[in-house]
């Protein structure tokens, strides 16, 4: 498998808590991996031990083959990798045009602009309120300006924490459809609990239960599989 | 109503002083996390070091020139020289609040009451450094003389060296408007004042961001300590740490990492200070005291803060 990011048996602690214990996992370039998984399963902790905010006590983490474990978080996100954390890690007192801006590292490179162009495009939300503080816009908004300040860099991978999380569903609708466009450009390493939404966009998925991988496959496998999902995501087949 | 505009302009000058003390304290502590009871000593620093370059230079054209000192460019060299003493006393604050940054807040981030303890000993070493250097007696600060005396408009008086302050306080103002709402530089602090760990994903060296705004505070700083020396007519070295205290209450009431808080704040604090040290001295501290305490109770994160 051609694999863009690569985790072997990652171990992270917070404070004295055991959170991953042997997280492996492989992200294959140009697809939406899926993590799915409990609460508490430790599904947000692999996203910030990706990103060295919450950074491994054992294991690797491989970006490309070099590894990146030890590496702090800004050159981390420097070799291309975009995240829109769970709570959409927006600047409120900034405007949208100010959270965008803070992210472009080279204001003239014409492939910025054009993906800027793009994504204002796929959010044109964001375009209305352009001038606005980014604290004034509705959370299916905040979550588009999270989105369109992680892909706007030319990052190569995107991971993006419960995009769906407290949404109504017509913005879950939205998103669905913004992401499925965004994956045609770069790699999305995906969080979320809404198996609705993960099996709409997602082509692979990993399952972590107590901060190991449990299981990896083809997300339509999983969507087949009651017992799989019964099991480990806690869904049960409507019998009505 | 002389009295008053008096007391206004006096006010004016002191809020703009203890502007600039808080304005890097308010930025240091919304951004870094780090209450920093070093920075009165550093602008206490500023004021030592700025007032011996200018009386230095002052003394060496005096000496080198015979009768210099009735020449008419004499009062033109003298402001220079007070100039390059501000400017003196900035760097030597920049440099000061970096080796501290480095050396003593950096391996404690995080922790607020190592940082709280380390500062503490680090103002009272730079105190005590300053015994050392300069004595432990009053030292008399000079204002330059085109800046000394008063213009009378009207009925009302206007003391020169009080409006230069002002002006100061102002154009510095304007610089800090521009650094921050203009720049990229800016633009990472107010984000990291919000969100420190999500600037770091944007793929922001967070550290170096931390450090300049360090040293700018701590320049900010020393430029207030070394307009404060001819504005009080001397320099002692518990100075910076009495002003410290006012320009903690200027944080507070104008709200963390709000650089135009500060200055608002610093405006109210000194104008209240004028005027109570005019009619009733002995309540001057206690008002802004409960002020700050009527503030944190209507508005716990300042009049114009977002963090509580």
């Amino acid at each position: 498998m051609n694999s863009l990011l690569k985790l072997n048996e990652v171990n992270t602690h917070i404070n004295q808590f055991h959170i991953l214990q042997g997280v492996s996992l492989e992200i294959p370039i140009h697809q939406v991996t899926v993590l799915l998984g409990r609460n508490g399963a430790g599904k947000t902790t692999t996203l910030r031990t990706i990103m060295g905010l919450t950074p491994a006590s054992k294991g690797q983490v491989l970006w490309q083959e070099k590894d990146i474990t030890a590496l702090p978080t800004y050159k981390i996100a420097q070799l291309g990798i975009g995240f829109v954390p769970e709570d959409q890690g927006i600047f409120p007192l900034l405007t949208v045009a100010e959270n965008i801006k803070i992210a472009i590292q080279d204001e003239n490179d014409k492939q910025t602009q054009e993906n800027l162009e793009w994504i204002l495009n796929i959010f044109p939300d964001l375009k209305i309120a352009w001038k606005r503080p980014a604290g004034h816009l509705s959370g299916g908004q905040k979550q588009m300006l999270s989105i369109a300040r992680a892909f706007i860099n030319n990052n190569t991978l995107l991971l993006i924490d419960e995009p769906s999380k407290g949404l109504a569903p017509i913005m879950v609708h939205a998103l669905i459809e913004a992401i499925q466009e965004i994956k045609s450009k770069t790699t999305i390493l995906l969080v979320e609990q809404n198996f609705y939404m993960a099996s709409r966009v997602g082509e692979t998925f990993y399952i972590l239960d107590d901060g190991k991988t449990v299981y990896q496959g083809n997300i339509k496998e999983l969507v087949e599989n009651e017992n799989l999902k019964r099991k480990h995501l806690g869904i049960y087949k409507k019998t009505v | 109503m002389e009295q008053i505009f008096v007391l206004t302009l006096n006010g004016l000058a002191t809020g703009m002083l203890i502007f600039l003390i808080a304005a890097g304290l308010s930025l240091i502590f919304g951004l870094m996390d780090v209450l920093n009871f070093s920075h009165g000593a550093l602008s206490m620093w500023g004021a030592y070091v700025g007032l011996w370059i200018y009386t230095g230079l002052d003394q060496f054209w005096l000496q080198k020139l015979s009768g210099f000192n009735t020449s008419p460019w004499y009062p033109m060299v003298n402001i220079l020289d007070f100039f390059v003493g501000i400017l003196g006393g900035m760097l030597v604050g920049a440099l000061l609040g970096w080796l501290v940054e480095k050396y003593m807040i950096r391996p404690v981030y995080g922790n607020h009451v190592q940082q709280i303890l380390i500062t503490m000993g680090v103002m009272l070493v730079l105190s005590e450094a300053i015994k050392l250097f300069w004595g432990s007696n009053l030292i008399a600060a000079p204002v330059p003389l085109m800046l000394d005396g008063s213009w009378q408009i009207g009925s009302l008086v206007v003391i020169k060296y009080r409006l230069t302050i002002i002006i100061i306080g102002l154009i510095v103002l304007g610089a800090l408007y521009w650094l921050m709402q203009k720049t990229k530089i800016g633009l990472y602090v107010r984000a990291g004042v919000q969100n420190k760990e999500m600037v770091q994903t944007l793929g922001i060296n967070v550290r170096k961001v931390f450090t300049l705004v360090f040293i700018l505070g701590t320049s900010l700083a020393a430029l207030g300590g070394m307009l404060m020396g001819p504005f009080m007519n001397q320099v002692y070295p518990s100075m910076g740490i009495e002003k410290q205290l006012l320009a903690f209450i200027v944080v507070v009431i104008g709200g963390m990492g709000s650089i135009f808080g500060s200055a608002v704040a610093g405006m109210i604090v000194g104008i209240s200070e004028a005027f109570m040290l005019y009619f009733i001295p002995d309540a001057a501290l206690a008002v802004n005291v409960l002020l700050m305490a009527f503030v944190l109770l209507i508005k716990p994160s300042g009049l114009f803060g977002e963090r509580g």
